[in-house]
């Protein structure tokens, strides 16, 4: 490693070829251009009487030249030439943050002026992108050397995978501690423990999804439906038969079970892309059918006036109804709303911790060694006297059930749901949650998940560029890393030692 | 009698619009395996621009339609090709080698970005745009109902039509036609035997962005009004037109796409509007469960 650093710090540089530098930046200017010159240029309006139209040539022309100056900066430090870069991009970057930050500490001196584009984001995105250029450049010219190679990146991630996954007997401990205390902490206020709430629902949902496409590799796309199914099944039964939420919380996961084992009988048959959109079109289909549903579910109006979880049968209310005591009464405490929250918080911890053991022992036993078998290889598995078919009708009842569970929850916690709230979307952001953590990485959805609910909840301000960026992450990350953050596979079990050992013995060979 | 030939009619149109989506989906699941989930988007933002072309044509005062068609037709191409062309670049080129589950989520994100760009760029109300092409034959009338055919469904079948022959004919002839051919069979023998296997991807995403560009267009002058989510259902039907007719298959495209057309014009006429989506979606569970390798597609023999 330190050699090869060597040599090509000291190895000369070939000179610049400045003509196919400049054409290949022209390119991508060009295609910039054509990118953004209908979409960009023009902007269609909504005027009385029909649709006007605006220009907006000036942002054109700014991408155009973003585009043509950041593939030439990227050349450059492709090349290893990363002083002009250094030199250009800094100062840059930092003009533009001084006249973005300008406005706000020294009004009079008209800074604002310089900015480049009209939208502030994008100008904080150009910044923030100067910034990232001149900054790795500088990082480059401080290191001496050129850009590690892709490999030996690929290689480096793997090992803080693997390491990770390794430390992970201590880590998920640590983490649950850290969990366990949020409540308490300081800072803790209700705002953080509501993305709280919502990051352990993903969570508990990406760790349910997981026994689905990380252990028996089948991909759905349709996992939502399972969430909506019980979602609605405990907003039904408590609103119908008035039952409390512990006492639906089965009935919900049974009913989710009994979907996902509807779903899975037609289609086990079919494979990979195909379960794929027959997943998604089911998801779809219930989606519908709770829209238009109208006597049974309320269509779009949704079901409202859902009750709230009770704690061993206190309510979590200041005013509890005549000759019931209320969970403040009870322990003698003040009265205080973020209790609730914090009742909620615990309880979906305790959901997702469930779903996690439950998904750690379930490994262990036939089920879902069968599972991790079919998915490296079905014909194999057949050949074995493994039947797929109930197999695979497991892993999706048992993956519907928690998800059918996380329904429940987010019902009671809403108090409130729509068939809103269950569109694809929701599918593809679950689904991207355990691939992006690493397929089959428990630790891993819990990352991906922070990244990708809990760090956009805090841009709420932010809210049209939010799934902007959720949607280039997704692409980023997944060309950055495509297996996963924490993507690191080993055999849930290996023949060890003694074979290993006796053979190599018998074959005259150094044991490794 | 009427009634049911007006529906077969609608249906037909609807049919080439999801057929020439199809296309392209089955056209690089062909060569590289993969859904392009974002392949919906690109109907999309070609839609967008067809608008947004319109009004500028509208602006400049060209008011006669053939050559205002025409020219949106050839603006639309070009520029959602870029489009196309771009998205192979960007966000599958890197991952042709990863596993098939990462470029999925790709295109997903693809797709989700693609979409909240036009929202944020043209804003999320919808566009509505004056007909275009208005009038049509009153060819059949059977006492109680009168069949139309509209200038613009005739309109929609000859360009569909003259497309189809077009793209058959590079298929099958052009230097092009024969390595997306020889890539669809084996990428790697392909690239051995020296095509050009980038080239050919990209030039895959280009043809099918610029046939779901026309089917956007369409799209547009048939309903009048667009907004940034009609990628998504679209996508959806079409690629279930893919699967319908055997995936990978280009002429299966087009009869799946006329097919869940059909399907979903007669179901809206004579059952209940809501459910055409579960009927289309019905439709693909039965051919699956029955045919999983639908219509018209190869036999997908497993070797160990």
């Amino acid at each position: 490693m330190t050699s090869a650093r060597a040599s090509s710090a000291t190895s000369p540089r070939s000179p610049l070829d400045f003509p196919s530098a400049l054409r290949e930046s022209g390119v991508v200017a060009l295609v910039t251009f054509g990118l953004a010159f209908a979409l960009v240029g023009f902007r269609a309006e909504d005027v009385p009487g029909g649709l006007d139209i605006r220009f907006r040539f000036d942002e054109v022309m700014a991408v155009t030249a973003v585009g043509f100056i950041g593939r030439f900066a990227w050349i450059l430090l492709r090349q290893g030439r990363a002083f002009p870069v250094a030199v250009t991009a800094l100062p840059f970057g930092a003009a533009m943050v001084a006249a973005l930050l300008g406005p706000l500490y020294a009004p009079a001196a008209k800074l604002e002026r310089f900015v480049v584009f009209g939208d502030l984001v994008v100008n904080w995105l150009l910044a923030i992108f100067a910034l990232g250029f001149g900054g790795r450049a500088a990082w480059l010219i401080w290191h001496e050397a050129s850009s590690i190679t892709p490999e030996a990146r690929e290689e480096r991630m793997d090992r803080i995978g693997a390491a990770i996954q390794q430390a992970s007997r201590y880590v998920g401990p640590l983490l649950l501690g850290l969990a366990l205390a949020l409540p308490f902490m300081p800072f803790a206020d209700r705002r953080l423990l509501d993305i709280a709430i919502l990051v352990l629902t993903y969570v508990m949902l990406g760790w349910g999804l997981n026994i689905v496409v990380g252990l028996a590799g089948l991909l759905d796309l349709g996992y939502v439906a399972f969430y909506a199914v019980g979602a609605y099944s405990y907003a039904l039964l408590a609103l119908h038969f008035d039952l409390g939420f512990w006492t639906c919380l089965p009935f919900a996961g049974i009913m989710a079970a009994f979907a996902g084992i509807l779903l899975g009988f037609p289609v086990l048959r079919l494979r990979g892309d195909y379960l794929a959109i027959v997943t998604l079109g089911f998801g779809e289909m219930v989606r519908i059918i709770l829209l238009n549903w109208y006597k049974f579910t309320k269509g779009p109006d949704g079901l409202s006036g859902i009750p709230r979880p009770t704690f061993f049968g206190l309510p979590m209310t200041a005013n509890p109804p005549e000759g019931t005591q209320s969970f403040h009464q009870f322990f003698g405490l003040e009265y205080s709303s973020v209790d609730r929250i914090i009742f909620l918080y615990f309880l979906i911890l305790a959901l997702a911790m469930i779903t996690n053991l439950f998904t750690l022992r379930i490994r262990k036993l036939p089920v879902g060694r069968a599972w991790e078998a079919l998915r490296e290889d079905e014909i194999a598995c057949r050949s074995l006297g493994i039947n797929p078919r109930n197999t695979k009708l497991t892993a999706f009842a048992i993956g519907a059930m928690f998800g059918g569970f996380g329904g429940a929850f987010f019902a009671t916690r809403q108090g409130f749901i729509s068939p809103e709230s269950f569109t694809f979307i929701e599918s593809a952001i679950i689904l991207s949650i355990v691939v992006l953590g690493g397929m089959g990485s428990q630790i891993g959805v819990v990352f991906a998940a922070i990244l990708l609910i809990g760090l956009p909840e805090f841009f709420r301000e932010l809210q049209q560029y939010r799934m902007l960026a959720f949607g280039a992450a997704m692409v980023t990350i997944m060309v950055w890393r495509p297996r996963g953050l924490l993507a690191h596979r080993e055999p849930t079990i290996r023949l060890e030692d003694a074979r290993l050992k006796s053979a190599s013995a018998d074959s005259g060979g150094q044991p490794p | 009698m009427g009634y049911l030939l007006q529906q077969l009619i609608n249906g037909i149109t609807l049919g080439m619009i999801y057929g020439l989506i199809a296309i392209g989906y089955t056209m690089v699941y062909g060569i590289i395996g993969m859904i392009n989930f974002a392949h919906g988007e690109l109907f999309m933002i070609a839609a967008f621009i067809s608008i947004i072309s319109f009004l500028v044509l509208g602006l400049a005062g060209i008011g006669w339609v053939p050559v205002a068609l025409l020219i949106v037709l050839a603006a639309t191409m070009l520029l959602t090709s870029v489009y196309g062309w771009a998205l192979e670049r960007v966000a599958y080129r890197p991952l042709r080698h990863s596993p098939r589950l990462a470029a999925l989520i790709t295109a997903i994100g693809m797709s989700i970005f693609l979409q909240n760009y036009v929202q944020l760029l043209q804003g999320a109300r919808i566009k509505p745009l004056q007909p275009v092409i208005s009038g049509g034959f009153q060819f059949f009338t059977d006492g109680k109902f009168t069949v139309t055919l509209s200038y613009l469904q005739i309109l929609i079948a000859v360009l569909t039509v003259a497309l189809m022959l077009v793209f058959t004919w590079v298929i099958n002839r052009t230097a092009l036609g024969r390595s997306q051919r020889a890539c669809q069979q084996d990428l790697k023998m392909a690239s051995l035997v020296g095509v050009n296997v980038d080239r050919t991807i990209s030039l895959t995403f280009v043809i099918g962005a610029s046939l779901a560009s026309v089917a956007g267009l369409m799209f547009l002058l048939l309903y009048g009004v667009i907004d940034f989510f009609i990628g998504f259902l679209a996508g959806i039907k079409a690629f279930t037109a893919a699967v319908l007719g055997g995936i990978g298959s280009i002429p299966g495209a087009m009869l799946g796409g006329l097919l869940i057309g059909l399907i979903e014009a007669l179901w809206s006429a004579y059952f209940t509007v809501e459910y055409k989506d579960v009927a289309a979606f019905s439709i693909l569970v039965l051919v699956l469960v029955f045919r999983p390798t639908g219509l018209l597609g190869k036999p997908d023999i497993e070797k160990v």
